[in-house]
């Protein structure tokens, strides 16, 4: 036998099969697309569109015709991407380094960058519109802790939270309240908003925790849904529909960020007054307030605790056989994750200074669980960079023009955030169905360059 | 005190029955296991064997009976009043599965280390202890590494310490589920079909390994086992069922020889046979 020679496409072929593709298409599209019922003075009418109709013949033709030539004959693959490498034994090799380094790096330009920009505009003249990016900033950085603190039910104790929101309500809730009411500062509400959260997680786990899979996801949607209903009708205590405004912001050791007052942040200094102040400062919160949250989970995760909620995501038959009471670490995994949920809620009060029931509908759930799943669930940094795409990278395409140019000056991309975030489940569950960063770091090791586990072997938990 | 259970058997189960709906899975089952014994319980397919397994570790809540635990200690516990996972913590009985239950995706060091979580959570100031790296809680945890690295050399797996245990081939997997139940420190050890799917090498290295846990006499071993030839070997007490109750109980010798235990297994002998073939007139 002749040693196999690769045939080039045939161009005949090809083009036969595009044709065939292209009178299906004029076929199906030629009434839907190619005529057009007006309702004209005589009744209705119909208009012909040959244009479109053969635009749209024509892509079905020409994209055919290009799939057969240069795409299912093709004789290579993507390349592997530089970071996110794709096999598991490159991942054993490079992941944990990689993965700390570039943990590092993000942080520290989080640290920085507000700092710099302040610095480049005042004392350099830039124009950066730097209280935009901080803002946004800040919103992306609540998404990251929420998407942190949800990882520890999901992504550690593979329990499907569907009404994670309703934690971060609880907390938006217990600090406006409270502030409104009994005018107590942030730093008191806070860990009374945390510890509140982490309550209604118990009350909500006891019952439902026995349920498992797709009867637990069902069950926490319900009460996120139940918890967003009490605070709308509630109107006594919550404001119902109208929210509860005029929270205040949390005051810097005492000096507020205020234009006027007694004891202001810009008299103290003796700077200018700039809204900005204010904003860093808020930014600096939620940066510490996010790394608290990551500490926390990577710190739990090497203690017995951490390593039971791990395992039970593994195997809940074999973690009672050992002797764990799964109720208490389904609880506390649940726990755990409403505290955190209830932090972030609270900030995100104090930061609106105005919340209503409208902030915690599901979506905002859907949207933190695809964070965690788009991320890689258990990974930290595959969190935060999902976060950082998903809610900042929306933003960012707002101020592009190119978008305009392409579809029309009233293009919004934001309006189509649904269709992308659809699109990256899409793709990411095709490509990558562990998650951007699908890789699991041991956490006790014998050796010290152990490498980590591939996410083939990792399970999702059934409940 | 200390050495009153020491001579009392370690498990006693008295009248086990066992019930789903119509279906009597277990009829009124009596045995006893015995400290520093290997005590095996075999008989043909659907006789009811992990059935009984699952009563004594509490997955199933059996219909009638009673099953009681005897520590070194003296200690009893009634079995069939507890939780499953009380039954591990409390009672000291643990179990490996006939499908192994690993937890794959952790490291073989890992899967040691979560059965050792109740020692390592055992009261508040190793608890909370653990939150802020308290003494108590460093030095737990030392211990606790040190018993998985003693269990990790005694199954052979040192090396493997920190691949997956969805990775390890099925004989290592086997050993690591032992270990691993090991770790949590019984008082009875249930072995469900411990040697199923080795092959005579992995074997022969699994009886040495139960025969020197049974050796130490901290730690009594139940098993299961399809094999007779396994059984026959390491075993020092066989309880034959068949049809969810006892035919045969003694050592392997007097068991093997048993006409009801040969009937079970392999069909009625052939005189009897020959008897009734002669009556029918064939």
């Amino acid at each position: 036998m002749e040693p196999a020679v690769r045939e080039k496409p045939r161009l005949l072929p090809a083009l036969w099969d595009a044709a065939i593709a292209a009178g299906i298409a004029f076929l199906l599209f030629c009434l839907v697309l190619g005529v057009r019922t007006v309702d004209g003075v005589y009744g209705l009418t119909l208009q012909p569109r040959p244009v479109l109709l053969a635009v749209v013949v024509g892509i079905v033709f020409f994209g055919r015709l290009a799939l057969n030539l240069f795409w299912w004959d093709r004789d290579w693959r993507f390349p592997p991407l530089p970071f996110f490498s794709r096999t598991a034994k490159d991942a054993k090799d490079r992941a944990p380094r990689d993965i700390y380094r570039v943990g590092l790096v993000l942080i520290g330009f989080a640290a920085v960058f507000p700092l710099l920009g302040l610095v480049l505009n005042k004392v350099f003249g830039a124009n950066l519109p730097l209280l935009y990016l901080i803002d946004l900033s800040i919103l992306v950085l609540t998404y990251v802790m929420l998407g942190w603190g949800l990882n520890i039910v999901v992504g550690l104790a593979g329990l499907l939270d569907l009404g994670y929101v309703a934690f971060y309500a609880v907390g938006a809730y217990t600090f406006a309240i409270l502030a409104t009411t009994f005018g107590w500062s942030f730093w008191m509400c806070l860990p009374l908003a945390g510890i509140l959260a982490a309550f209604w997680g118990i009350v909500l786990g006891f019952p439902v925790l026995r349920l498992r899979g797709d009867y637990l996801a069902i069950v926490t949607l319900a009460f996120g849904e139940i918890i967003r209903i009490v605070i709308q009708n509630w109107t006594e205590l919550t404001g119902g529909p109208n929210g509860i405004s005029n929270i205040p912001e949390p005051s810097f050791f005492g000096l507020e960020f205020a234009f006027r007052g007694d004891n202001t942040f810009h008299q103290f200094f003796g700077l200018p007054y700039d809204a900005i102040y204010g904003s860093i400062w808020l930014y600096y919160i939620i940066l510490v307030m996010a790394l608290i949250t990551n500490a926390v989970t990577l710190r739990l995760r090497r203690l017995p605790i951490g390593r039971a909620w791990e395992a039970l995501r593994e195997d809940e038959i074999a973690c009672r056989s050992l002797g764990m009471n799964t109720t208490t670490t389904k609880l506390s995994a649940f726990a755990t994750g409403a505290l955190f949920g209830g932090f972030a809620g609270s900030f995100f009060a104090a930061r609106q200074s105005f919340i209503s029931p409208e902030s915690f509908t599901f979506i905002e759930s859907a949207i933190i669980l695809s964070i965690v799943v788009l991320g890689g669930m258990g990974s930290q940094l595959g969190v935060a960079i999902a976060a950082v795409v998903m809610i900042g990278g929306f933003e960012a395409l707002r101020h592009t023009d190119s978008l305009q140019l392409v579809f029309g000056t009233g293009f919004d991309p934001t309006l189509y955030r649904m269709l992308f975030f659809g699109l990256a489940m899409v793709a990411i569950m095709v490509w990558r169905p562990r998650g951007l960063v699908s890789t699991r770091q041991p956490t006790v090791t014998l050796n010290k360059d152990a490498g980590s586990i591939s996410k083939d072997l990792v399970s999702e938990g059934s409940g | 005190m200390s050495a009153r259970g020491a001579d009392t058997p370690v498990l006693q189960v008295e009248h086990l029955t066992m019930r789903f709906g119509g279906l009597v899975a277990v009829d009124d089952v009596s045995f006893e296991a015995r400290r520093s014994e290997i005590t095996a319980l075999i008989g043909p397919n659907g006789a009811g064997k992990t059935t009984v397994f699952n009563c004594i570790t509490g997955f199933y809540k059996p219909t009638e009976g009673m099953i009681t635990l005897t520590q070194v200690s003296g200690q009893r516990y009634l079995l069939e009043r507890m939780d499953d996972h009380v039954i591990n913590a409390k009672a000291g009985v643990a179990r490996t599965f006939q499908n192994i239950r690993l937890f794959p995706g952790m490291t073989v060091l890992e899967n040691l280390m979560v059965a050792q979580h109740q020692m390592l959570t055992k009261g508040p100031a190793r608890a909370l202890g653990s939150l802020i790296g308290l003494a108590a809680y460093r030095q737990a945890e030392a211990e606790a590494l040190s018993f998985a690295i003693h269990w990790l050399e005694r199954v052979g797996l040192t090396a493997r310490a920190d691949q997956a245990a969805g990775d390890l081939p099925y004989g290592d997997q086997r050993r690591l589920e032992i270990a691993r139940a090991m770790c949590t420190r019984p008082e009875l050890l249930c072995l469900d079909e411990p040697a199923a799917g080795l092959n005579a090498r992995e074997s022969e290295e699994l009886n040495g390994l139960l025969r020197s846990i049974c050796a130490e006499g901290n730690t009594a071993i139940l098993l299961i086992e399809h094999d007779m030839s396994v059984v026959m070997r390491i075993s020092d007490h066989v309880i034959v069922l068949d049809h969810g109750s006892v035919i045969a109980d003694g050592p392997p010798s007097k068991v093997q020889n048993d006409e009801h235990v040969i009937a079970a297994y392999l069909g009625v002998p052939d005189e009897e046979v020959a008897n009734v073939e002669k009556e029918v007139g064939a």
